[in-house]
């Protein structure tokens, strides 16, 4: 704002937040519209929410005094599924990646394979876990197995894909000395390649393993094993208790999962 | 420089003999939990299914071609329900995130004790657990339906809207803000001129994000009774109707294809 105008009486006033005039304008008037809609065909059946403000209660009650004990053997049980198949599955979901990442990088691989490579992290990325799972279990059959194949197949595309970007990233130099010592294909990976992107790939492995382990607790609810299972159980029993000390659990294991991941990928840097 | 002496030469290696030692007791430590984890997973596994899962994979495929495509016409009403969990969930989340970001970002937590943690207690709690968990809890507390799915997608959304604005609210500038404050600022005043313009591209930028996530977490909530296309998609499981599991296969692709490529419009657009 210049002095000439200020003089000529004109206050400053704040800039738009959407810059764009018409995509504001198009804004002001599109989301009350689609809200309107949207909210007109909700169908919310007041008397059945009204009805189970009781168990809203029930719940917020048992969080207060959740029972880790009456089902003991079962959480225990349960836990000690998520956690194991967290850990296979992230492990093979590494190994998995590894071909795909190499194969997904555009300075390593050829066009047939980039684009295949690529495919696979798109179709693995774009289903929910749980769609996977149901796949999973028809094939293989209720249990573990079912969730440790899920999980490792929806980690390929997590850390194929972003292991592909870190390897694209990477400087091409020393990719180029071991080529002029005459390195083959797999020579340059070990020693281009491998040492200047590994670190990062472990951190975002770690990072998957961590995301596992939240997915592992809910795949059990199409019989893919894991704490999910024991969870849709108690609160299909209407076992309050038992459920938020389940909650309770998934809670503290995400948060230790999370800051361990978080301070050994510091430590990796 | 680690070298090993093999006769007269002395040929370079990685790791000298200490560090090598070092490395291969953690890999053995690795090894033998992951060993111990296949172990249990082995036990819980009836092998017979496995063996036949090639041939049933197989028939699973057959079955789903070809997908039933006239199926489609009952499906629009799901993806509508499915689209609109997904937006007013997020709008809810918005709307909570917002001044829960405030209340835990350091730089502008009011200075009462006891604000800030539990701020970042509501946060870390929302975040921990799934929204298919929250929506497990809703169905039985609000009755199936869309709305146990809109408030399931906005409770696990206000702690991922929430931890990724408190973190940018940490990260801006701290020279605006005591310009303003210079200029004898009331707290308001302070925030709404010196922190929003500084987080509002990141802020649309997750709440975009958190948009396109949602759409895809929508797609299944109906698994646990909340509306929306994963109720169709468990009756079409349960009646083994694989033809139209494969007709909601693509639909849900394509709606998480289009979704995503908005979204990174949007956000190329804010940054």
């Amino acid at each position: 704002m210049n002095r000439a105008t200020a003089a000529a009486g004109m206050t400053w006033r704040r800039p738009p937040v959407i810059a764009n005039p018409w995509l504001r304008r198009g804004l002001f008037i599109g989301v009350p519209l689609y809200l309107f809609v949207a909210l007109g065909t909700l169908e919310i059946n007041w008397a059945r929410v009204m009805a189970g403000m009781p168990r809203a209660l029930e719940f917020l009650a048992a969080l207060a005094s959740p029972d880790f004990v009456s089902r003991a053997d079962q959480i225990i049980d349960g836990v000690l599924e998520s956690l194991t198949m967290t850990l296979v599955s992230t492990f093979l979901g590494f190994l998995l990646s590894v071909p795909v990442a190499l194969g997904a990088a555009r300075n390593l691989a050829p066009v047939p394979v980039y684009l295949t490579c690529r495919a696979i992290i798109a179709i693995s990325r774009s289903f929910q876990e749980i769609i996977i799972a149901i796949l999973f279990v028809a094939m293989l059959g209720f249990g573990p197995l079912a969730g440790v194949a899920t999980l490792a197949f929806a980690s390929i595309g997590f850390i194929a894909k972003l292991a592909a970007e870190e390897i694209e990233a990477m400087n091409p130099r020393p990719l180029e000395a071991i080529r002029a010592t005459g390195g083959s294909w797999l020579q340059r990976v070990q020693w281009a390649v491998q040492p200047q992107v590994l670190p990062r790939v472990a951190g975002i492995t770690l990072y998957r393993l961590d995301i596992n382990f939240r997915e592992s607790a809910i795949i059990g609810i199409v019989g893919a094993g894991g704490i999910g299972a024991t969870l849709n159980t108690a609160f299909d029993r209407y076992e309050f208790e038992t459920a938020a000390a389940i909650l309770l659990v998934i809670i503290v294991i995400v948060l230790a999962a999370e800051y361990t991941s978080g301070w050994l990928r510091g430590r990796l840097r | 420089m680690p070298v090993r002496q093999e006769g007269e030469q002395l040929i370079w290696q990685r790791r000298d003999r200490r560090s090598a030692l070092i490395h291969w007791a953690w890999m053995f430590g690795f090894a033998v939990v992951l060993l111990a984890s296949w172990q249990v997973i082995s036990e819980r596994t009836i092998w017979d299914f496995v063996l036949d899962a090639p041939a049933q994979g197989a028939d699973l495929v057959s079955r789903m071609f070809p997908p039933d495509f006239a199926y489609v016409n009952a499906l629009w009403r799901p993806l509508w329900d499915t689209i609109n969990m997904a937006t007013l969930g997020t709008l809810i989340a918005i709307a909570l995130a917002v001044p829960l970001a405030f209340l835990a970002a350091r730089n502008t937590t009011p200075r009462f004790p006891l604000v800030r943690p539990l701020a970042l207690l509501i946060i870390v709690t929302s975040r921990s657990i799934n929204s298919l968990i929250w929506a497990l809890l809703l169905v039985l507390i609000l009755g199936p339906g869309v709305l146990a799915g809109v408030i399931a997608i906005a409770l696990r959304s206000v702690g991922f809207i929430g931890k990724l604005l408190y973190e940018a609210i940490e990260e801006i500038d701290r020279r605006p803000v005591e310009a303003i404050t210079a200029t004898g600022a009331t707290a308001a005043q302070l925030r709404v001129y010196g922190v929003v313009p500084q987080v509002m591209p990141a802020f649309a930028g997750i709440s975009v994000y958190r948009w396109d996530i949602n759409i895809r977490e929508a797609t299944i909530l109906g698994l646990v009774g909340a509306g929306g296309l994963g109720l169709e998609l468990i009756a079409s499981v349960n009646t083994l109707a694989w033809g139209r599991v494969a007709t909601l296969f693509l639909l849900i692709l394509g709606t998480v294809l289009i979704s995503e490529w908005i979204s990174a419009r949007l956000r190329a657009a804010v940054t």
